[in-house]
């Protein structure tokens, strides 16, 4: 609270103001550390002996530190490599191809000279407004387009967005017509203008709804519930989600008494500490690659709060 | 017609441009959208879409008989009521408070650490309740117990899943929803406050009167977006923190989830078309009206 002095300089600070400044840090430490508590209990979690979190659950320190989680965890590294590597392969490719349609999309949206431009942008916007629903999305990609246990099927549902579009629809429209017009004159095509002239002067957009994309792959679970049976097909998120809740299925089968417990740790139960660290390997790139994103997010997040 | 054909060479590079994202809103948005069909016919696998029977209003009359209809309705209602209102006054007292803390390490940090958990899966987020709520290890049931309360077996409780999904929905919503807010006072005028303060203003008469008015635009626009949404749960939040918990189903079902129940676990494809076309149709409407009142507050913010 001492720090709320800092910055008052030669204005007279009135009782109010204290008071103020005392809640606002009050207030805003509170949100903040009970943001963070959740994931320094995973980290601990994951360090901690499965004998320790047993007896006393999970806790805001280290119980008994040890790397036995992490040993467990990579066991198998093959497994969780595989995972790791079709993660990664979706998002780099999805948020390449993504970028790409959502850019020239935009900017053909945005041409003043492009009579058409409000039919089309209703075309798009529509979709947002009313949908076929889960079934009949369901129906398409696994039997119209027999997508089951296919990489496209994770590919395909998070490649184009009109929430996106939006975002990059009203930067580009930022950028004066002279400019494009005067590229025009000296001869470019519209794709070179997109890419030689357009380009460099969205790269705030570029990079916002860049890592939205990527951020939307790394974090999808729901497409490969729907359509990946294939164990060795599993994404990062799906993959964690099948270990998590597969440890609590077991514990409900014992409890029935459906099967012993003799039987379960036969077949290696996944235990607490090995889920927490399966969580830190998994959101590990995440929170580093964090300081770095979240600059474009909130750039990102207030371009479009200006529209849409 | 040559006007349209001329029109059309005209603007061969554009359409061109558009053509991947025009394919696949067609392919991906628009053809779905036929297959609301099947929520008035009984699906059979070899028929499929459009060889299965007419069942006229077979799948609603099961959905809304079954009294499930009622019930996840009124679940989605409440809880995003619940979220809205909460999240926004969250949102917005977050965004107040750190437009007034001047110490730039603290506000720095402080906002990176409410903005960390946007970045994590509903999965994670899964995880992090089981670990906070679990009878056997969760660190809720430590601290009861720790004041000398007794355990409360949490995921076998469904009143208090209410609250435990509220906590987390603001959780998960405060860093990126208060970032619109702290643009939006970035953007007020400075010279009011300097008006204020001459005019004798302390600095709550000047949050109410200048900071609060100022962002309220802000503020009923998206609250107008958000109720356009009213009909929609948050189907992974819903998933990862209840599952298939079927004690807890009073409280926390809602219509994604029990649609996605109908599809996967009883494979109803009827049934569950039904529930996503009767859902769509809600939503629709709510939207159009959120948009209308949008245009009656502001005609610059409506979307079409």
């Amino acid at each position: 609270m001492a720090k709320s002095k800092s910055h008052l300089g030669k204005v007279k600070v009135g009782k109010d103001v204290i008071v103020l400044h005392t809640m606002a840090y009050l207030f805003c430490g509170m949100i903040s550390a009970l943001c963070l508590i959740p994931f320094i209990m995973i980290f601990s979690g994951s360090f901690s002996s499965e004998a320790a979190i047993t007896a006393n659950g999970f806790s805001i320190l280290p119980q008994d530190f040890t790397l036995d989680a992490y040993r467990n965890v990579f066991r198998e590294p093959i497994v969780i490599v595989r995972a790791y590597a079709t993660t990664i392969i979706l998002t780099i490719v999805g948020m390449i191809i993504g970028l790409m349609i959502q850019t020239m999309t935009a900017y053909v949206l945005a041409r003043r000279d492009f009579e058409w431009r409000n039919a089309f942008s209703f075309f798009f916007y529509f979709t947002t407004l009313f949908n076929g629903g889960l079934v009949p999305t369901f129906i398409l990609y696994t039997r119209t387009l027999n997508l089951q246990d296919n990489y496209l099927a994770l590919l395909l549902p998070l490649l184009f967005s009109v929430y996106n579009l939006l975002i990059m629809k009203s930067y580009i429209i930022g950028i004066p017509d002279s400019l494009i017009d005067a590229a025009k004159i000296d001869g470019c095509g519209e794709l070179r203008t997109l890419f030689q002239v357009v380009m460099p002067l969205i790269k705030p957009a570029l990079a916002a709804v860049g890592l939205f994309i990527a951020l939307a792959y790394w974090n999808d679970w729901y497409n490969a519930m729907l359509y990946i049976k294939d164990e060795t097909m599993y994404p990062l998120q799906y993959f964690l989600y099948q270990k998590v809740n597969n440890i609590e299925a077991y514990k409900k089968l014992i409890a029935s008494g459906a099967v012993s417990a003799s039987a379960v740790s036969a077949i290696s139960l996944p235990t607490q500490t090995l889920k927490m660290a399966l969580t830190i390997v998994v959101t590990g790139p995440i929170i580093l690659a964090f300081p770095i994103a979240q600059k474009y997010f909130i750039q990102g997040i207030t371009i479009g709060a200006v529209k849409g | 017609m040559k006007k349209f054909l001329k029109k059309l060479f005209k603007y061969r590079i554009y359409l061109l441009m558009l053509a991947p994202a025009v394919i696949y809103t067609l392919v991906f948005a628009y053809y779905p959208m036929t297959g609301i069909v099947m929520a008035f016919k009984k699906y059979n696998y070899a028929g499929g879409i459009w060889g299965s029977p007419w069942n006229g209003f077979e799948n609603f009359r099961f959905f809304f008989k079954s009294g499930q209809a009622l019930k996840v309705t009124r679940n989605t209602v409440l809880y995003n009521v619940l979220f809205i209102v909460c999240g926004t006054a969250v949102q917005v007292a977050v965004a107040v408070f750190l437009t007034e803390i001047h110490n730039k390490w603290f506000k720095k940090i402080s906002q990176s650490m409410m903005f960390l958990p946007y970045f994590i899966s509903w999965v994670i987020v899964g995880v992090m309740a089981f670990n906070l709520f679990s009878s056997d290890y969760g660190f809720a049931n430590r601290i009861i117990t720790a004041l000398g309360g007794t355990k409360i077996p949490f995921y076998t409780t469904p009143a208090a899943w209410p609250m435990i999904l509220l906590f987390f929905n603001i959780w998960k919503g405060v860093g990126y929803g208060s970032v619109m807010y702290l643009a939006a006072i970035m953007g007020v005028d400075t010279s009011i406050y300097e008006a204020a303060a001459i005019d004798g203003a302390n600095v709550f008469q000047r949050i109410f009167r200048v900071t609060i008015p100022s962002i309220m635009p802000t503020m009923v626009i998206l609250f107008l977006m958000n109720i356009g949404g009213i009909f929609r749960g948050n189907f992974d939040m819903f998933y990862n923190l209840v599952g298939n918990n079927g004690l807890l189903f009073d409280y926390t079902d809602v219509i994604d989830t029990l649609a996605m129940r109908a599809l996967i676990s009883s494979n109803n494809f009827g049934m569950s078309a039904a529930i996503g076309l009767f859902q769509s149709i809600l939503c629709f409407i709510t939207v159009l009206l959120a948009n209308k009142l949008v245009s009656i507050y502001d005609k610059d913010y409506t979307l079409f």
